[in-house]
């Protein structure tokens, strides 16, 4: 066992890990931070990303050991500071980008990073931005909107910043 | 997965130190070691990842040749102005692999020690000529791959960089397998500084990756569509899966070529 700390989401975390814990079983099972979920085990599904120092992962496939010193940003820390559903998460509500919502986590933490790279993306970009999320219900189109909306809001309040 | 200790170390000496102890690993990204280690068809003592080594990490051009550290990130080269200035190829091939979350972890070095007979790299590797160089010494391309999974590398021995001549132009034209997103056929031609034409193959052989010298004979000859037309490819030595059978990717060999002479015209 090796003791390991990052910050999870702004807070600072530790726990002991053996050398063979992923990274989603220590958010899931040591940080209690179950909305990262396991959909294939196998680095398919998309369901497990979050954000290892800033950029999109599959936490099935990362040892958390590997994390060490890190940051490491979960759907956990998507809502606003108030509560309320972030600009992402509201999106896919108000285009009902999800369905059973299993795969919607793992997709929210995928758009987040691909909008902070590219954030007027076609829908071309989006698709092949999210070639590494699997959804079983929607077939995507919502999921898409959702996304679209979401690089249209966003792109709102930054030139509404300027 | 067996479990086994893990270790981290940030400089390259402690990395190859570690890696002369008895069963130990070295990990790259892990974006295939990781599933191996899962369906325990590796069981290392001890896994030694490289990712916190900065030295292994980056991309910079030295007169005409382009260097990519070992322990550069798909995502890093994809997203590289230097290389798309110098070897458009390797930027679509980088920014082919797997999705988003695999090119952000996966590593050069990673692919092409692992030298899977699908993977990208290998064959903009082979095609250009390119020189691996590691901690101990500088190996050819063609010296380094050795068939299936299998590398000149030797125990313990860490890709610090690939050093790869800049072409006068380049493409990286992939047949994509769409589940596992490995190529069933893809094809890397660059058009080299002293006039002639490389050719590499990647998915295709039963050997892993190769280059085709019909090809390159006929396009240094002609360059156009239809001088491909014109070369025999044999469907011996093809892998042969429930995904192609050897003719197929024969013909894909020729398909995807003329693809990359048309985008390249």
């Amino acid at each position: 066992m090796a003791t390991i700390s990052m910050t999870v989401n702004g807070k600072q975390k530790s726990g002991d890990v053996q050398g063979n814990t992923l990274l989603v079983d220590f958010l899931r099972k040591d940080l209690s931070l179950t909305g990262t979920h396991v959909g294939c085990d196998t680095s398919q599904c998309g369901a497990c990303v979050v954000h290892v120092n800033g950029e999109s992962v599959k936490s099935c496939t990362v040892f958390a050991s590997a994390c060490d010193g890190g940051t490491v940003t979960t759907i956990e820390g998507m809502a606003n500071d108030d509560g309320t559903l972030g600009v992402i998460q509201q999106a896919f509500q108000d285009e009902h980008g999800l369905q059973c919502g299993f795969c919607t986590p793992g997709l929210v933490m995928s758009i987040a990073d691909m909008l902070k790279n590219n954030p007027h993306p076609t829908e071309a970009e989006i698709r092949e931005g999210l070639k590494g999320n699997i959804c079983r219900c929607t077939g995507y189109h919502n999921i898409v909107k959702a996304a679209q909306a979401a690089a249209a809001t966003l792109s709102g309040a930054a030139q509404a910043a300027e | 997965m067996y479990n086994f200790e893990f270790t981290r170390p940030t400089d390259l000496s402690v990395a190859v130190d570690a890696l002369k102890t008895e069963g130990a690993q070295a990990l790259g990204g892990g974006q295939t070691l990781i599933p191996v280690l899962k369906q325990r068809l590796a069981a290392p003592t001890t896994l030694v990842d490289l990712s916190g080594i900065e030295s292994l990490k980056g991309i910079r051009r030295m007169g005409d040749m382009l260097v990519i550290g070992g322990g550069t990130t798909h995502g890093a080269v994809a997203g590289s102005g230097d290389v798309a200035s110098a070897i458009a190829g390797l930027t679509e091939l980088a920014s082919k692999i797997g999705d988003p979350q695999v090119r952000n972890r996966g590593t050069i070095g990673g692919s092409i020690a692992n030298n899977d007979p699908a993977a990208c790299y290998p064959s903009a590797v082979l095609a250009l000529g390119a020189t691996i160089e590691t901690n101990a010494r500088e190996i050819a391309a063609a010296d380094f791959f050795q068939g299936l999974y299998t590398t000149s590398l030797e125990d313990g021995e860490v890709i610090t960089a690939v050093k790869f001549p800049i072409p006068v132009a380049s493409t990286y034209q992939k047949f994509e397998q769409p589940a596992s997103r490995f190529s069933l056929t893809s094809v890397f031609l660059a058009k080299m500084q002293d006039g002639s034409v490389r050719v590499g193959v990647t998915g295709a052989g039963a050997d892993g990756v190769f280059r085709h010298e019909g090809l390159e004979q006929a396009l240094s000859a002609d360059f156009s569509a239809s001088a491909v037309d014109g070369v025999s490819v044999s469907a011996q030595g093809m892998s042969n899966d429930l995904h192609g059978t050897p003719e197929y990717r024969a013909n894909l060999v020729k398909v995807m070529t003329k693809r990359a002479v048309s985008a390249l015209s």
